[in-house]
């Protein structure tokens, strides 16, 4: 280790500065794609969790269990190599000819984010008082409507850190991609290790993308708490 | 939809999906994941009680190294940890590491980060007048930590080593990676060779993972009520 010649340039510039960028591209694209499907999904896992109908509430509590007692690498390849046998045909064609490494990370990580995200989306509604429910419902709105207009406004504020977390950790969950072939960071930064030996300069730099990344995320989180949340609380 | 599934691909591995090639070579498969999993676990459970007390040192150094070592480590992916480990631990041991200890490492040091955050609620959970009381009957504040502020404390805290126990089982699964043949790799290993039946052996390991995953986690829920109950 001591007789390392370090030799940074390599990550700085020429083709592995460009394939570290590619790889970030592809990281923030699968995160962005997977962020806004598993808060689709997840909030509407909470509101069948939250639903009067106990097959409904079964099946909810059922799918959060079971994804988040199993881990995303597990789920990861049996979405990309065993998809095949459960999903219609007309999925499995439209998947082999777009990027199905893409589409395989996309779909894991989505279902199990999502079930994260509904457990915080359900504590969010719960911490709000039951109050409030009957006085909307008393004034005439109907459940879906005093969800929409009187509910959830308020739980999302209450639930914004908690989902930013799941949010990060969803970015940070991408990296396990690498393993289907998704050529994300850190894909790519295995890659440079592989072709240069320079594995320290490359994972180096993709970890302080990571951290930097996490950082003033966390940073955006404890300001939000600060200035948002607490007040709200003092109310 | 290709219908028909065959579950026989289990059954003719079952030993090597439970404890690998073992006794007549390696051990692997379910049994290795736990092992990994419970070592790692007693290790970053001594690692999360050192952050975390130093997260909570009225020393300003040492707090705002906690606090550095705390932001990178929880920056970072886990599979980005493990990588680290596997170039640094040869370099610093100046040979071989066997795989397994490499991933060990990664995980106790990925998790202590973790655990450090509920050693630290938990010893913040007692109130000052403990530290305040034992301190006037004339025990050094290191006493007063370990005899009286941490024996209540971690009974608090166990519901929480439980749940990040469970994390640490669905984390083992990313020894995969540097080849520790665990649950994720055999399957992969059998999926490899038998081909055309990764839905049955993924779906299988999934559902193994779940039963010990969601044993675990009920008995956390378990102590939280029971410890609720006795306070």
């Amino acid at each position: 280790m001591f007789k390392y010649q370090f030799d940074w340039s390599v990550v700085t510039s020429g083709k592995y500065f460009e394939w570290l960028l590619s790889g970030l591209y592809t990281t923030i694209q699968l995160s962005l794609v997977a962020i806004v499907f598993s808060f689709l999904l997840g909030l509407v896992i909470a509101m069948m969790r939250m639903s009067n109908v106990k097959p409904v509430r079964w099946f909810a509590h059922g799918y959060l269990e079971f994804f988040r007692n199993t881990p995303l690498l597990v789920q990861i390849f049996f979405w990309y190599f065993g998809s095949y046998k459960i999903l219609p045909t007309v999925i499995n064609d439209w998947l082999n000819k777009t990027n199905f490494e893409f589409g395989a990370a996309v779909i894991a990580l989505t279902i199990y984010t999502s079930a994260f995200i509904a457990e915080d989306i359900r504590s969010g509604v719960r911490s709000i008082p039951k109050e409030q429910l009957e006085a909307a419902r008393s004034s005439g709105f109907s459940y879906v409507r005093s969800m929409q207009y009187i509910i959830l406004p308020q739980a999302v504020r209450i639930t914004i850190p908690p989902l930013i977390n799941q949010f990060l950790n969803l970015t940070k969950n991408s990296s396990l991609a690498m393993t289907i072939g998704v050529m994300e960071l850190t894909y790519q930064a295995r890659q440079i290790e592989s072709y240069t030996f320079k594995g320290f300069e490359a994972f180096t730099a993709a970890t302080l993308v990571y951290v930097v990344l996490s950082i003033i995320i966390t940073l955006m989180v404890t300001y939000y708490d600060k200035v948002v949340l607490s007040p709200m609380k003092a109310r | 939809m290709q219908t028909g599934f065959d579950f026989t691909v289990i059954w003719t591995n079952i030993t090597y999906f439970f404890i690998g090639r073992f006794p007549h070579g390696a051990l692997g498969g379910i049994a290795l994941t736990l092992y990994l999993a419970v070592i790692s676990c007693i290790l970053s459970f001594i690692g999360g009680l050192f952050l975390g007390l130093m997260g909570i040192s009225h020393n300003k150094p040492v707090r705002y190294l906690s606090t550095v070592i705390l932001n990178i480590i929880r920056g970072m992916p886990l599979l980005m940890v493990i990588f680290w480990m596997y170039f640094l631990l040869p370099a610093m041991v100046g040979g071989n590491v066997n795989e397994s200890w490499t991933v060990i490492m990664a995980l106790t040091l990925f998790t202590s980060a973790y655990m450090s955050q509920i050693v630290k609620a938990g010893v913040e959970g007692i109130p000052r007048g403990q530290t305040e009381a034992a301190l006037s009957t004339g025990l050094h504040p290191w006493q007063a930590m370990i005899y009286i502020v941490l024996p209540q404390g971690l009974r608090n805290m166990i519901p929480s080593f439980v749940n990040q126990f469970v994390s640490m089982i669905k984390d083992t699964s990313l020894a995969f990676i540097v080849g520790v043949s665990e649950l994720t790799h055999v399957a992969t290993q059998i999926n490899n060779r038998t081909i055309i039946y990764p839905t049955e052996i993924f779906f299988f390991i999934a559902v193994i993972y779940f039963i010990i995953c969601y044993a675990f986690t009920s008995l956390s829920r378990w102590l939280e009520k029971r410890l609720a109950w006795r306070r």
